[in-house]
């Protein structure tokens, strides 16, 4: 029997007390926690999703609506931008633009984002083609990792698309074609995992409007994510079935292809990489495109950073409430452990008389103390680890945002000797009172 | 073995007590006997050496007490100095065997689990070996803190008022029970009581 095991036989011996600190200590370690991994996981997709893009470029609108919805593939898209209006990205003679990567959003399957695209992107990303091929043709596709395993797709699976940017089960207005997928993604880490890659071109097919004059650009694939539109549109749908696809043989993987159409062919927004990020041309790049052309640049590493103030700022808030938490259950440790002394003063005055010294009482309660801080920091890892398996299928749906309950942070590490730290603290002038016993005073009376 | 020499005792207060030389030898049972407030408990408190003096010594088996340092003097009443008092009182958390196996763990000594078995036998608390301590009667509860007291065979036993709380029949239970195993392990057995009962019995006296 050793002072450990007589630690906790003691709290055992008031389970409910014990109980009611262990849970509010778990409560405080458990929130601690599940904003560091939040937050931690958070900067990293932030970061994995940044792929040294230096520009976006789309229709005019609220540049941080066009990042998240370009890079994280969030929210809705701002409007379109026709192949003329950008045409000079692409230009390799560009002074300031090294590379670009025309992006076409607006349909979905599953859930999971159809993204028109050249498969440079892939290089950007640092993805890779695990099975299959990177697509080429018009409704071939190439998908990410997690829209396989999730979807149950596979090279040589066949789906049909539907309209808008969000899986609205029994309202979905499907598009009539059929996609084919040609390759599969190896898992990156960032947000290819979870979409679906095709050709620009292949939008152009399922929403063109017969007849050969562009729609105004407020109209057809800009409303995208416009509910009043879709009934108008599924019936242009139809009227659109004859129209003759070059669904097979036609190369569409590089921009040149892309460049070859028609200069009022819209896609939705540019993604631009700059030969020198921090050359003064670069610096003022996109005040001149915002103030002299009908397009929005918005600069991802700028919107991203105030995303994160305000997770910043929501974080403090949530920061005060775990501090009052943890305060709370400190107290509660303080508090059962000082009423309990008054109910042992002879037992503690017993062990000093069985041999015990005052360091020993000392260490007795604040090990009662820690082991209430022990468990508490245990049940507050399940639990923050609980809530992030069970939130992690949420969150990735509305935020493509993975989380990964199992992994545990080195802070989590730190935040045991913090727990430690509180159950000392929370111990030791209970501790002290402890160690001050007057065995004679309270075993013998003078009668 | 227990020798006091010119013991005095000054409290807080500044009233000071003086008290009578005591020389037991081992084996044998001493009363210390006086009304409220003569200081008798207080005298139990220095032979216990929870309380320092502030003239004289107490020598128990050969060592004097105020030559110990405060770790020393834990130990030293732990494996030397047994006590008994009026409530019994234990750690109410473990059961009565895991009791006696700190009084052995907090002594300094190694857990002696068939000590353990055998005293509580001879006691009559075998069945009781793994009964929570609030689970006893005051009777049972008595034996189990003498059982507590020579577990680690001391040289010195005290017991303060130990039957007063008592029956007659347990009182002179727990007292031949004492004598018993004082004799046993050839401790000096001190009672301070005001108990009349036992002055009968026993004539080895120091009036306070």
């Amino acid at each position: 029997m050793n002072l450990l095991a007589l630690a906790w036989k003691n709290l055992a011996y008031k389970p409910l007390t014990a109980l009611l600190s262990v849970l509010l200590f778990a409560l405080s370690i458990g929130l601690i926690s599940l904003l560091l991994n939040l937050r931690e996981q958070a900067d990293e997709q932030f970061d994995n999703n940044l792929a040294d893009i230096d520009l976006v470029v789309g229709a005019k609108g609220s540049p941080l609506e066009l990042t998240l919805n370009s890079m994280y593939h969030v929210g809705y898209a701002t409007g379109n931008v026709s192949l003329g209006q950008v045409k000079a990205f692409f230009n390799p003679q560009h002074p300031i633009v090294a590379d670009a990567i025309p992006l076409s959003l607006g349909d979905n399957y599953g859930g999971y984002r159809i993204v028109g695209t050249i498969p440079k992107i892939l290089d950007w990303y640092g993805a890779q083609v695990a099975t299959g091929a990177a697509w080429k043709e018009d409704f071939s596709v190439t998908i990410g990792a997690e829209v396989a395993s999730k979807l149950h797709l596979d090279v040589g699976s066949t789906f049909r698309s539907t309209h808008g940017i969000l899986d609205e089960g029994e309202d979905n207005i499907e598009h009539d074609d059929e996609f084919k997928v040609v390759g599969v993604l190896a898992p990156s880490g960032t947000v290819l995992d979870q979409l679906i890659l095709t050709t620009n071109q292949t939008y152009w097919h399922t929403h063109e409007d017969h007849g050969p004059e562009p729609t105004t650009p407020a109209q057809d694939t800009s409303a995208l994510a416009d509910h009043d539109h879709d009934h108008e549109h599924d019936h242009d749908h139809e009227h659109n079935h004859d129209h003759d696809h070059d669904h097979a043989g036609h190369d569409h993987s590089q921009i040149g292809s892309l460049l070859e159409e028609g200069a009022e062919k819209e896609i939705t927004s540019v993604l631009v990489r700059y030969k020198n990020a921090s050359s003064f041309q670069a610096l003022s790049f996109p005040r001149n495109i915002n103030e002299n052309t009908e397009l929005l640049a918005a600069n991802p590493a700028y919107e991203i950073s105030e995303v994160r103030r305000q997770f910043d700022s929501g974080q403090r808030i949530l920061g005060i409430l775990v501090l009052a938490i943890t305060f709370v259950s400190a107290l509660s440790i303080f508090i059962a452990l000082f009423s309990s002394l008054r109910e042992r003063r002879y037992e503690l005055a017993l062990l000093r008389v069985m041999g015990a010294s005052r360091p020993k009482l000392f260490g007795l309660i604040i090990l009662e103390g820690l082991t209430v801080a022990v468990l508490g920091y245990v049940l507050g890892l399940l639990l923050s680890h609980g809530i992030l398996y069970l939130v992690a299928a949420n969150i990735e749906d509305d935020f493509r945002y993975q989380l990964d309950p199992l992994r545990f942070l080195a802070a989590e590490g730190w935040l045991l000797l913090g727990a430690l730290g509180i159950g000392f603290v929370a111990a030791v002038l209970p501790a002290i009172q402890a160690a001050r016993t007057d065995i004679g005073e309270v075993l013998t009376s003078d009668v | 073995m227990l020798e006091t020499t010119d013991l005095a005792y000054r409290y807080p207060g500044g009233e000071s007590l003086t008290f009578p030389n005591l020389r037991c030898a081992p084996g044998a049972t001493h009363l210390l006997l006086g009304k409220s407030g003569s200081g008798k408990t207080t005298l139990l408190q220095l032979l216990a050496g929870l309380r320092s003096p502030s003239h004289g010594k107490v020598v128990v088996n050969g060592t004097e007490l105020g030559k110990l340092s405060t770790a020393a003097l834990d130990q030293f009443r732990g494996q030397n100095i047994g006590m008994v008092f009026q409530t019994a009182h234990f750690v109410r958390s473990v059961n009565v065997e895991e009791n006696l196996v700190l009084a052995q763990r907090l002594a300094g000594k190694t857990t002696d689990r068939r000590r353990i078995r055998e005293l509580l036998d001879v006691l009559g608390l075998g069945e009781k070996l793994r009964s929570l301590p609030a689970r006893l009667s005051v009777g049972q509860q008595q034996r189990a803190a003498i059982a507590r007291a020579v577990i680690n065979q001391p040289a010195l036993m005290l017991a303060d008022e130990p039957t007063s709380a008592l029956d007659d029949d347990n009182a002179s239970q727990v007292l031949g029970l004492l004598q018993q195993q004082a004799a046993a392990v050839n401790a000096t057995l001190i009672i301070v009581t005001h108990d009349n009962r036992l002055t009968g019995i026993i004539d080895q006296r120091t009036h306070l």
